[in-house]
């Protein structure tokens, strides 16, 4: 297994790409991060300057309706962004993982079970089914509840994918030679089989991160999303009704933008990320 | 053959009640008492008792469960709370607009995708792939949001070479929907061409294409012989599974261009907080799946005489 991680790291390491991508991650992050403690842009929600006063040399990102500035609310944005990343990411892979290794495991009526259960889910409309969790939740219209919707929703492919792999790896030798050594069932899973799926794991972690990012912004949009706090959802839904009345592009490419950067730098690091697990593919 | 498709109907029929399931106990739990909603303030306590009783509300949960189920069953959906209208007329409205953007789009949208796809693969890692690999990673990235707010801005408001939002019946509907349709297929072209690119680099890494150039047979006839054939499995997967997205891919486009459709309506029904209206959505676009995946595995079957036997 540490052969493994060091092999893909090596990789990595030797891919120009991937580094740039990571770095590129690594910069929203403490972007997020210093504006958590307040040290980044603390004063996004007090007037700054004019409202809708355009780009300039001193403000490169321009002012929105009230006067706050652009990059301040950017700023604020990456950092709602990486929350429901982690915290959707954090419910989803954990789920899926689980349910997709003793479906694969055990077979019989847990795997009947487990595939209905993901069947159903998956069947229902995405986009409606988070609107209903969003307003069913007793956390109510917010942040949490975006997480936990998200969260809750997502772990399908995760849990399809592991699952599959489960299947294969529990015919083969080293499982049948950890039984017969006495190992339980338990201990098989987490200790022998889990980390042989742990590739397919991360890369599917990878994948939940971009698209709880990519979801926030189209729930913040309607509605349902992040309430009283700039994300870029939020930022663009201001924008839209502002691009067409007054031609105030700014706050629109802003939030368009930090959105993109983010969502390509993860999709090109994913990509590196399966090359290195899977060499065979180069 | 019969076996096999009456063991995926019996799983369909396993998911259908998982989905009654599933939206009736959050829709009831969202719900609340809809009877304060239909009612005004200056209701009497005879009249909420009343239409308690006429929603069948006052029932015992399983017979609230058994009458929702049977109310599907006739494709009874009740009526909107925000119109008033019956929902089974309003989907009857929406199902032609829906349609009249989903179906070209989806069309030219497959078309277009496998033919970039397919140039992609015949110049494999040199610079018409990567050009194209690079842009489809690129529109991967940006979020449909940005491609229907961009567009409509910049083609129908500033160059005012489309109408800005609007709808109407046959052919005079169709300068409404070019732009729509155009903002569809680009949106959703990047994934579709990495995917159909992986699908035919995949069949053409393989050891009869090697064998068949080695025999003298030219590219032409290769791809179109063997490789394309043997990438049709793949391919198919991916388009019976972007049917249901027919209905909620266009929920955001159907807004922005104002055409009266099913995505249009969910996002009325979702500012109104119209409950019945969103969980009949629900229903019918949980249907659609599970039939596209049922017409995937029959497609499957008939290609692939392997999935009949196993």
């Amino acid at each position: 297994m540490r052969v493994l991680i060091l092999q893909v790291l090596g990789r990595l390491r030797r891919d120009k790409i991937a580094l740039a991508a990571f770095a590129v991650i690594a910069l929203y992050v403490l972007a997020g991060l210093l504006s958590l403690f307040g040290v980044l842009a603390p004063g996004y929600a007090t007037q700054t300057g004019e409202a809708y006063a355009p780009p300039s040399w001193a403000h490169p990102f321009g002012f929105d309706v009230l006067g706050r500035s652009v990059w301040d609310r950017l700023v604020q944005g990456s950092r709602v962004a990486l929350i429901v990343g982690f915290f959707s990411t954090a419910i989803a892979i954990p789920v899926g993982a689980v349910l997709g290794l003793a479906a694969g495991y055990f077979r019989g009526w847990v795997d009947a079970f487990v595939v209905w259960l993901y069947s159903t889910l998956d069947a229902i409309p995405t986009i409606l089914l988070l609107l209903a969790l969003a307003l069913v939740l007793p956390t109510g219209k917010g942040l949490a509840t975006v997480c936990i919707a998200l969260g809750v929703t997502s772990w399908v492919s995760t849990c399809r994918v592991v699952r599959g792999e489960a299947i294969r790896q529990k015919e083969l030798d080293y499982v049948r030679a950890a039984r017969s050594l006495g190992a339980g069932n338990a201990r098989i899973l987490f200790v022998h089989v889990l980390p042989n799926v742990l590739h397919l794991v991360m890369v599917q972690a990878s994948l939940v991160f971009v698209y709880a990012i990519k979801s926030e912004v189209i729930l913040s949009y309607l509605g349902v999303g992040v309430q009283n706090f700039p994300s870029w959802g939020v930022m663009i839904d201001d924008a839209r009704l502002e691009l067409v009345g007054r031609g105030v592009w700014w706050q629109f490419a802003a939030a368009t933008t930090a959105l993109f950067g983010l969502v390509l730098a993860f999709n090109v690091f994913n990509d590196a990320l399966k090359d290195a697990l899977d060499p065979k593919e180069r | 053959m019969i076996r096999f498709l009456l063991r995926r109907l019996l799983h369909a029929a396993s998911i259908v009640f998982g989905i009654t399931l599933v939206i009736f106990t959050l829709f009831h739990w969202v719900g609340g008492n809809p009877v304060y909603r239909l009612l005004d303030k200056s209701a009497t306590p005879e009249e909420v008792a009343r239409l308690t009783h006429q929603l069948g509300l006052d029932q015992p949960l399983w017979k609230q469960y058994v009458d929702y189920v049977v109310d599907l069953l006739t494709f009874d959906f009740g009526r909107s709370w925000e119109t008033k209208q019956r929902i089974g007329e309003m989907l009857a409205d929406g199902i032609g607009p829906s349609l009249s953007l989903a179906i070209p789009a989806f069309l030219a949208g497959t078309v277009i995708s496998l033919t970039v796809a397919l140039i992609a693969a015949l110049y494999r890692d040199r610079w018409p792939d990567r050009l194209l690999v690079t842009l489809s990673v690129a529109g991967m990235s940006l979020s449909v949001l940005a491609f229907i707010i961009a567009a409509q801005f910049v083609f129908a408001f500033r160059l005012g070479w489309f109408p800005i939002s609007g709808w109407e019946p046959g052919l005079r509907g169709v300068p409404f929907l070019v732009l729509p349709v155009a903002i569809w297929v680009a949106a959703s072209l990047g994934s579709s061409v990495r995917f159909y690119r992986a699908a035919f680099l995949e069949e053409m890494r393989k050891e009869y294409v090697i064998t068949a150039r080695a025999k003298g047979l030219a590219w032409p006839r290769i791809m179109g012989r063997h490789v394309l054939p043997n990438a049709m499995i793949p391919v198919l997967t991916h388009l019976v599974m972007e049917l249901p997205m027919l209905f909620t891919g266009s929920l955001l486009l159907e807004n922005f261009f104002g055409i009266p459709g099913l995505g249009n309506m969910s996002i009325n029904a979702i500012n109104a907080s119209d409950l019945p209206v969103i969980k009949a959505m629900t229903f019918i676009g949980a249907l659609l799946y599970i039939g596209a995946n049922i017409l995937g595995d029959i497609l499957y079957a008939v290609v692939d005489p392997r999935v009949r036997a196993s």
